[in-house]
């Protein structure tokens, strides 16, 4: 029995008048990594962000139901604990362009006034960089700054960033959407890596992507958890008609 | 098309960018003028007397405007204490808050502000501050804070604002405080901007003189005294041009190649910080 770790209860998110998810239950695996697709403006985005507390920062954003972590109220809890148990990636690679590479892994340490000795700060950025195949590509320039990184080094910096601060949950915005189809296959590579330690959820419109990567995915549309299943299953034999049509393309 | 309609065209398209240079270049010879004739006038009176000692009284030649020169720079540089504190944070509020009645407010009051005659703002010092507690260079400087805030206001705004939304969110997910993303991320990400805001708006307060008419007075004497009177470059050069004694002409005339110099140089400072600390997004 695979224990759960993000669970939601009739979870809702709107934007001012703009219902945008609408009452989603799901329970999300321990050490798996989960696809959450569906066509654009389905609500996928806004609800991964959900998972962060990131959401409720946009003026006029409300949110309603329940989602736990560790059958914890992740709405009771402040928001800087959830966003230090769980980390994101964004869509676009985003490091701290006056940071160097280094200071860009160790940021959430640094940036928050957490006090960590030399060793171990050398320690762990060694560790976040080398989870993220990044290691060997910068251990000679960690003092440059971060943004002289290509496009897919940089995704992967923000990954080793996540990484560092040792989250339980990993969120990824369309975290390759922005890359080359190279760097993309080297981040997909990752995953597989990195649920070995994390819970990797994945929000993507590319459906090759979801089925390449994910145990498990989650299928929106229009604001609602259409489908949940086995990746595999899904894609084969999917019970829902709204589904199979997004699978075989008979509609975006 | 027939030939001759399109040679006239093209004789015309010259005709347009000609004229554009001309006043391009109009727009370039006030500048040269004054430089010329400032330079001209105020450069054979710089030597290391000029700048080191206090004028001298009537119907001696020599003298300096030390007392003007260190007024000035302290009468500045309170003025920049008081206003970079409250510009920065102001508009660092302007910049999170786009919307709102605060925000709507305060834009507009800056925007006025910015407008307001030096003159009133230093009728207003006068009333305010001179009249219960005396002439100081403090109250000059408060004058000229007031006078520095909209620009540094908008200025930092309009940099933060340009900055990428993404910025603000990777702090955020990394589980930092609301301070921290403004003053780790945002703040260090936009200094060149900042900071340029503040530059110009030092150069813009350096050659005010009606604000200090009413507040710092001016010294004859070198004052070191925030509290007391105080003499500053544009209202020596005030006092002495209109004077009838030639050396006190003089002086005016030196005082105006330094106070040009300054401000040119604080220019120039601004171009070479906006280049060199311009962070790559």
């Amino acid at each position: 029995m695979e224990s759960t770790i993000i669970k939601s209860r009739n979870f809702n998110a709107s934007f001012g008048t703009n219902h945008v998810v609408k009452n989603v239950n799901i329970d999300i695996p321990r050490n798996k990594v989960i696809a959450v697709m569906g066509p654009s403006g389905c609500g996928k985005t806004t609800y991964l962000r959900c998972i962060n507390r990131l959401h409720e920062l946009i003026p006029g954003a409300t949110s309603s139901g329940e989602m736990t972590i560790n059958d914890e109220n992740i709405y009771q809890m402040h928001p800087i604990f959830v966003r230090l148990k769980i980390g994101m990636v964004f869509q676009r690679p985003n490091p701290f362009p006056n940071l160097s590479i280094y200071d860009n892994v160790i940021a959430g340490y640094k940036l928050n006034g957490i006090k960590v000795p030399k060793a171990e700060r050398d320690r762990i950025v060694e560790y976040s960089l080398t989870r993220v195949a990044l290691w060997n590509e910068v251990k000679d320039s960690l003092n440059k700054k971060g943004s002289f990184l290509s496009g897919g080094q940089q995704q992967r910096l923000c990954i080793a960033r996540a990484v560092a601060m040792e989250p339980e949950v990993l969120l990824f915005d369309e975290p390759t959407s922005a890359l080359d189809p190279i760097s993309t296959s080297t981040v997909e590579e990752l995953f597989h890596e990195l649920k070995t330690n994390y819970t990797l959820i994945i929000v993507t419109h590319n459906m090759q992507q979801a089925a390449r990567v994910s145990d498990k995915t989650a299928f929106f549309y229009l604001g609602e958890l259409v489908e949940y299943d086995e990746t595999k299953i899904m894609f084969t034999n999917p019970k829902d008609s709204r589904t199979q049509n997004y699978i075989t393309g008979r509609f975006s | 098309m027939e030939l001759r309609s399109v040679k006239y065209r093209i004789a015309k398209n010259y005709g347009f960018k000609a004229l554009v240079m001309i006043f391009a270049f109009a727009c370039v010879i006030p500048l040269l003028f004054i430089l010329f004739f400032i330079v001209s006038k105020g450069i054979t009176q710089i030597n290391w007397h000029f700048l080191t000692r206090i004028p001298k009284p009537v119907g001696e030649s020599g003298g300096g405007i030390a007392n003007a020169l260190v007024g000035s720079v302290l009468i500045v540089l309170m003025a920049v204490v008081i206003a970079i504190p409250i510009g920065i944070l102001g508009g660092i509020y302007l910049s999170e808050n786009k919307k709102g009645r605060l925000a709507y407010w305060s834009r507009l009051c800056t925007d006025v502000l910015q407008g307001v005659p030096s003159i009133v703002i230093g009728i207003v010092a006068y009333f305010w501050i001179v009249k219960p507690f005396g002439f100081s260079a403090l109250s000059g400087s408060i004058a000229l804070a007031i006078m520095m805030l909209p620009i540094v206001v908008r200025s930092t705004e309009e940099t933060l604002k340009l900055l990428p939304s993404s910025l603000q969110e990777a702090g955020f997910a990394l589980g930092m405080p609301f301070h921290r993303v403004i003053f780790k991320v945002i703040v260090p990400v936009g200094t060149s901007g900042i900071l340029s805001g503040v530059m110009l708006a030092v150069a813009r307060i350096s050659g005010e003189t009606a604000p200090l008419l009413f507040t710092a007075l001016g010294n004859n004497y070198l004052s070191w005294n925030i509290f007391g009177t105080m003499h500053s470059l544009p209202k020596l050069i005030y006092d002495y041009s209109t004077s009838a004694y030639d050396e006190w002409k003089n002086l005016a005339w030196g005082a105006s190649f330094v106070l040009l110099l300054w401000v040119l140089l604080l220019n120039l400072l601004t171009k070479l910080i906006t280049r060199k600390w311009k962070v790559q997004l």
